[in-house]
């Protein structure tokens, strides 16, 4: 077998009647008053009220030992529906696996950890739900409480541990599973930024280590580019795209959001709170006009409208991420003399802020819009992202010189100096 | 190695290999339960030893003196002792099972592992209580200076044996019942109240009527308890016939508990 993982035709679905009356699970005194007072409802109505929900539809990829393969996609698109039947949580309703090798699963980290158990002893419980001999904890243990950074805490209950600790030290006996085939979820977005960092360069180590089949379910478009060198995006239960991840990743974060460089909403259906409605957000080029398509060698507007409710304090801001989901900058009008922190009456506002020429690199932009009273507190409005762009080299300012997509996250025209000092000896 | 992962109709297969490897797992559930289950109580682990002997001294005043229940002519404290002790196994097997599967939803949802080492893991916990009851009861015979017949023990691996059989097979069943239908623990308490009225714990079989006494047999307990009052207290003559009904209803329990969890369980993960 060339492959290590084949996955052929292979369906999920759920039957979610039940959910639908808003019961998860039924009391046998329910179903037993339906028969007397609705003895043939199972043969009618029931039969129509059933809805079956697709959660996976005749996915079909394969993957090659020691690949490190990223999966992608919005929520409710079928990435943990397909884990967890590699795993074999849940089984498939149609279709067919084939596995060749031991899988470790990470669908969530700490499984089975217990507040009431000391840490090393949550050590040895969840290692060896995750499937780990004792001899292989005994040898790892020392690493383990190392990298968790727990060591004089060891033999405190958990419960006595920060949410920081006990989180450190779950991905910790996680991250020391040695299996061939290792599926993870979402696990990188546990922990302060620092442990995340960390945990980030463990998974580089471990893909880096070789040998390894690695699963990588993940949100964080930067961790998936990194580490993966395919991925799959999945959408309502269906492979959407499959390839090389730069591919892959720029296609699902363009197909998140509209093309027209501009969103508005109505004074009804606006993101709001108590003391704003979002009103518009937009891009604009140098002449004002609304575009999607910007040319890096001109500044770049954007602008955002909304409508105080209220007298009060506000403050704009927005986040500006790239198509592999990095945060390039955060920023805010707090400085402005005029509109930053100051009480607004209420109305309709527009506030707008100016990303220079030759700053950007070639690629797809997202602008996430913030609107809040309190810097310090929780953003009163948020629209996430609220309007994206694309930036494109037309060659002008740069020389001639076209290039597309320069290495690097921005790509600032800098003042250059020459001088000839001397002669050739 | 390969696994072929493949939709599962009927029943899922046993495959011992499998079990075998998940034997420390099995391992660590048992040992967590057993440690987590006096946490944070101050008595601690005397609870093991103070539930049973409450129990029997409430039984001793209200069955033994009150009601003046016969006890085979042996101190009727140690009489229903020797009943509780082996009835606790069977009655703490059935709580702690019943509600193994939905403690542990958080990892049926999230981990691949042979389901039914849980429930039975919580089943063998309760040998731990058993073994603390047990000492009690050597001083409850010592202070009585009651003189037991000590080659009646030899049968007790056999006792415990049918008793772990029974309490395997309805715990099994009861836990798969519990994922889809929490009636389950409250319809349970009641079910073990009233069962224990129609085991011979707080009277001697032989006050039942004779045509009578093989449908107290069909009570998997009835065989362990009567033989083991029969043999080490020396109250009658052991009744093999009643203990074998016993045996085969409590291996007919276990096959059933099995099936039905067998047929049930690929399902868990996602009702539960």
């Amino acid at each position: 077998m060339n492959h290590i993982i084949e996955v052929e035709n292979l369906s999920k679905k759920y039957r979610i009647s039940h959910q639908k009356e808003g019961l998860r699970y039924g009391t046998l005194r329910d179903e037993l008053t339906d028969i007397f007072r609705k003895p043939f409802l199972w043969l009618t109505s029931k039969k129509k009220s059933k809805e079956d929900v697709w959660a996976l539809k005749n996915v079909n990829f394969k993957v090659e030992p020691g690949e490190i393969l990223g999966i992608i996609g919005p929520n409710g698109a079928g990435k943990t529906t397909l884990l967890k039947i590699l795993t074999r949580i849940t089984p498939p309703t149609e279709g067919k696996v084939v596995v060749g090798g031991r899988v470790g699963s990470l669908l969530e980290v700490g499984t089975g950890f217990h507040p009431e158990l000391t840490g090393r002893e949550n050590i040895y419980l969840n290692g060896a739900i995750l499937g780990m001999r004792k001899k292989e904890i005994d040898k790892k243990f020392d690493e383990i409480v190392e990298f968790a950074g727990i060591g004089k805490f060891l033999d405190t209950p958990l419960k006595r541990y920060s949410s920081g600790m006990s989180v450190r030290l779950a991905f910790s006996v996680a991250a020391h599973l040695d299996t061939d085939i290792l599926l993870v979820d979402e696990v990188l977005a546990v922990g302060d930024a620092a442990f995340q960092k960390k945990s980030l360069s463990k998974m580089q180590n471990i893909v880096a280590g070789g040998g390894r089949t690695v699963l990588f379910v993940s949100h964080n478009m930067s961790a998936i580019s990194s580490l993966c060198n395919r991925t799959i995006l999945l959408r309502d239960g269906n492979i959407a795209a499959q390839g090389s991840t730069p591919q892959v990743v720029a296609e699902y974060l363009s197909s998140r959001d509209n093309s027209s460089g501009e969103t508005v909403w109505s004074f009804e259906d606006a993101p709001s709170s108590e003391l704003v409605k979002l009103r518009a957000v937009r891009v604009l080029n140098e002449q004002g006009k609304v575009s999607f398509d910007m040319d890096i060698a001109k500044p770049i507007n954007l602008e955002v409208e909304f409508w105080c409710l209220r007298r009060t304090k506000m403050t704009s801001f927005f986040h500006l991420y790239n198509q592999l989901g990095v945060l390039l900058f955060f920023t805010a009008n707090l400085h402005d003399k005029v509109w930053g922190q100051m009480e607004y009456k209420p109305g309709l506002y527009r506030c707008s802020c100016k990303i220079p020429a030759n700053f950007l690199n070639e690629g797809t932009y997202f602008v996430n819009a913030y609107l809040c009273n309190d810097i310090n507190q929780l953003t009163d409005v948020r629209k996430e992202p609220a309007v994206s762009f694309r930036a494109y080299d037309f060659g002008t300012g740069r020389g001639g010189y076209i290039a597309g997509q320069w290495q690097g996250l921005i790509r600032p025209l800098l003042p250059w100096t020459g001088s000839r000092i001397e002669d050739l000896p | 190695m390969q696994i072929v992962i493949k939709p599962k109709r009927g029943l899922a297969n046993l495959d011992f290999k499998e079990l075998w490897s998940y034997k420390e797992l099995f391992y660590f559930f048992a040992w967590r339960d057993i440690k987590l289950r006096y946490k944070q109580t101050f008595f601690g682990i005397v609870w093991a030893v103070i539930q049973p002997f409450i129990t029997m001294v409430v039984f001793s005043v209200v069955f033994g003196r009150l009601a003046n229940m016969p006890s085979d002519n042996i101190p009727y404290p140690i009489f229903v002792y020797a009943g509780l002790l082996l009835w606790n196994i069977f009655s703490n097997s059935l709580n702690n099972a019943s509600q193994s599967l939905i403690g542990s939803a958080n990892i049926i949802q999230k981990i691949y592992l042979p389901k039914i080492i849980i429930p039975a893991a919580s089943v063998m916990v309760t040998l731990a209580d058993f073994l603390f009851a047990a000492l009690v009861f050597g001083g409850i015979i010592l202070y009585y200076g009651f003189m037991p017949h000590f080659q009646g023990l030899l049968l007790l691996p056999l006792l415990l044996l049918i008793t772990i059989f029974a309490s395997l097979g309805l715990g099994w069943f009861l836990a798969a019942v519990n994922v889809k239908y929490r009636d389950v623990r409250y319809a349970l308490p009641f079910f073990i109240q009233l069962l224990i009225f129609v085991t011979p714990v707080i009277y001697p079989v032989s006050i039942v009527p004779k045509a009578y006494q093989w449908l107290l047999a069909l009570n998997p307990m009835t065989g362990v308890i009567e033989t083991f009052k029969a043999a080490f207290l020396g109250t009658i003559p052991t009744n093999w016939f009643t203990l074998a009904i016993s045996s085969g209803v409590s291996i007919l329990l276990l096959i059933f508990g099995l099936w039905y969890f067998l047929r049930t369980e690929k399902t868990f993960a996602d009702i539960i």
